[in-house]
């Protein structure tokens, strides 16, 4: 059924469809919303989950470790300063195989404080194995929470997972959306199964000591579940397409690539603003395309590299900053990376920053820089405060 | 009647001060929007939302599925929930030609607005004051934004302010509305 609501209200109500059995979090702007009204659901009846209330984002996703080891299927969101302080949990989350899922309600990170949206907080996380999926929209940061849940319990992959929207932008807006029903969730997301599960009539531990004759083997294996998790997220993405009727089996979606010279390589809500961008710029005979990344951690190398073969250059937007790196994107490298040997001329610009505001004009100077040969550069910047 | 048909965008920028519920009007102008067959969009200016600081909302209309995320600067509509932010503010900055400026004033002054838009001026603190006994004029402002604009139904508006606000609340607010819609639609 199609109701208008808030983008976090929308993240709301598909968290209550998943069913989970514990939800622990702590508020920050701009995730608030989404926790509120979830812990209204609890505290109504509405859901069927322990809430846990704590003083801290480090023990929230501690309480949902603990949770999930035994053997409940948990949920969190957090947001910039919240993720910050999760950062030692995250890796031990990833590296227990704990299938927790999170919310991460993009926000640029402090000094100086800023409330507002970019990436640097999960783009920071990168490396703490977690997969990461990008949303565009209220619906597809509704619907990408069935399939990280999905992907997350699967036995091949037990990893955990964010899912990242643009705060304010994504979580303060009001917008249409497709609301599933309980039962086509039900079906598409069965209960979880843990494999292991702490349990005091037959106690195991998790998270131990290893040697350095251990250690490499264990991180080794998160990389290969990552692998595992990339095809799962094509066919899961197509089950949940066969079973909502709007299809994620795309680890990338490509929008108007076909004969581009210039592609735009972009992650979130931005894809949207960059699409009528692209519309306006093919009405006026100008060759451009969008090729979106919806999943950044498992990161999709041969995807990017089939979906941008044809095209003359590549301008990665990127909604966070490498400090010190050469191309000043965190992304742009990789996605040079996928293209290495092509000769396709890849740049990375940094933009939308602490919420500054990006507009359609914006992506039409970028393609101008690009053909110019222009790029690997912070843009629009204001030279009266350099 | 409906105008929004084969139009693809129309956009609505709203200026207040903290406080005065601009957010909650764009909001409920989306949801009566939609609720009139129409795709739209309500998001807040991300400002500092301290009482009394001026503020704007936006809201988006289309007969398709709207992308466009950046903030509105060549509006068809602008609603000025405050007068005295006009001296402050460049509240009528890019705002189309053909388009619609409603004020809410207690004193209609000679404002500066762009060659061929329309200026709607009524006393929507006045309305608020006699039907719910608080300045806040952000209903009858949506009253008069319906009855201008066409953009949204007045039933829809009644039903999305049901959804928000409990019972005798809400029906104080549509008679704000009421008052307001009449008021433009009749021309005063």
């Amino acid at each position: 059924m199609r109701k208008i609501m808030e983008g976090s209200h929308a993240v709301a109500e598909a968290v209550r469809l998943i069913r989970p059995g514990v939800i622990s979090a702590y508020p920050i702007t701009p995730q608030t919303h989404i926790v509120e009204r979830l812990a209204e659901m609890v505290a109504d009846g509405d859901l069927d989950a322990d809430y846990i209330t704590v003083e801290s984002e480090f023990s929230a996703l501690s309480a949902c470790l603990g949770a999930s080891a035994a053997g409940s299927r948990v949920y969190s969101a957090t947001t910039s300063q919240g993720l910050a302080f999760m950062f030692e949990v995250l890796f031990n989350v990833a590296g227990m195989r704990q299938p927790v899922v999170m919310s991460i309600v993009n926000r640029a990170l402090g000094a100086p404080l800023s409330i507002w949206n970019d990436h640097q907080d999960s783009v920071s996380c990168r490396d703490s194995g977690w997969f990461q999926l990008y949303a565009e929209d209220a619906q597809e940061s509704m619907d990408l929470h069935f399939l990280a849940y999905r992907v997350a319990e699967d036995h091949d992959v037990l990893l955990p997972g964010f899912v990242c929207f643009d705060g304010f932008i994504l979580s303060h807006t009001y917008e249409p959306v497709d609301m599933p029903t309980q039962e086509e969730i039900d079906a598409y997301l069965p209960p979880f199964v843990p494999v292991n599960v702490l349990d005091a009539k037959n106690p195991i531990s998790m998270g131990m000591y290893a040697t350095p004759d251990y250690y490499t083997e264990f991180r080794y294996d998160i990389d290969r579940a990552m692998d595992r998790a990339k095809d799962l997220l094509v066919t899961a993405g197509r089950e949940l397409g066969e079973s909502i009727g709007r299809d994620y089996s795309g680890l990338v979606e490509e929008y108007r690539l076909e004969d581009a010279d210039t592609a735009f390589v972009a992650m979130g809500s931005l894809c949207g603003t960059v699409k009528d961008a692209i519309d306006e710029m093919r009405d006026s005979g100008i060759k451009a395309g969008l090729l979106k990344i919806r999943s950044y951690r498992p990161f999709p190398r041969a995807e990017i590299a089939k979906a941008l073969s044809g095209v003359s250059r590549v301008a990665v937007l990127e909604k966070n900053v490498s400090l010190g790196s050469a191309m000043k994107g965190a992304v742009g490298p990789e996605v040079k990376d996928a293209l290495w040997g092509s000769g396709i001329d890849v740049f990375s610009y940094v933009l939308g920053l602490g919420g500054r505001d990006v507009r359609k004009k914006d992506i039409a100077a970028i393609n101008a820089l690009s053909i110019a040969g222009k790029g690997d550069m912070f843009y629009g910047l204001r030279e009266e405060l350099i | 009647m409906l105008n929004y048909v084969g139009i693809l965008l129309k956009e609505l920028r709203i200026h207040g001060r903290g406080g005065q519920g601009s957010v909650t009007a764009a909001e409920l102008i989306a949801v009566a929007a939609f609720e009139s067959g129409a795709f739209s969009q309500a998001f807040p200016a991300f400002g500092v939302e301290r009482r009394g600081a001026p503020v704007q909302a936006f809201v988006r209309f289309s007969d398709q599925k709207i992308r466009l995320r950046s903030q509105i600067y060549e509006p068809d509509y602008i609603i000025v929930q405050d007068s005295t932010l006009i001296k402050d503010v460049p509240v009528f900055s890019g705002l189309k030609k053909g388009g619609i400026a409603i004020i809410n004033t207690e004193k209609a002054e000679d404002y500066q607005v762009p060659e061929g838009v329309r200026l709607i001026t009524l006393d929507a603190t006045k309305i608020a004051l006699d039907v719910l006994g608080l300045p806040i004029a952000n209903t009858a402002l949506m009253g008069a934004f319906a009855a201008a604009t066409g953009e949204i139904e007045f039933s829809a508006l009644e039903s999305a302010l049901r959804d928000r606000f409990p019972g005798p609340l809400a029906e104080k607010n549509i008679l704000a509305a009421r008052r307001a819609f009449d008021m433009v639609r009749e021309g005063v």
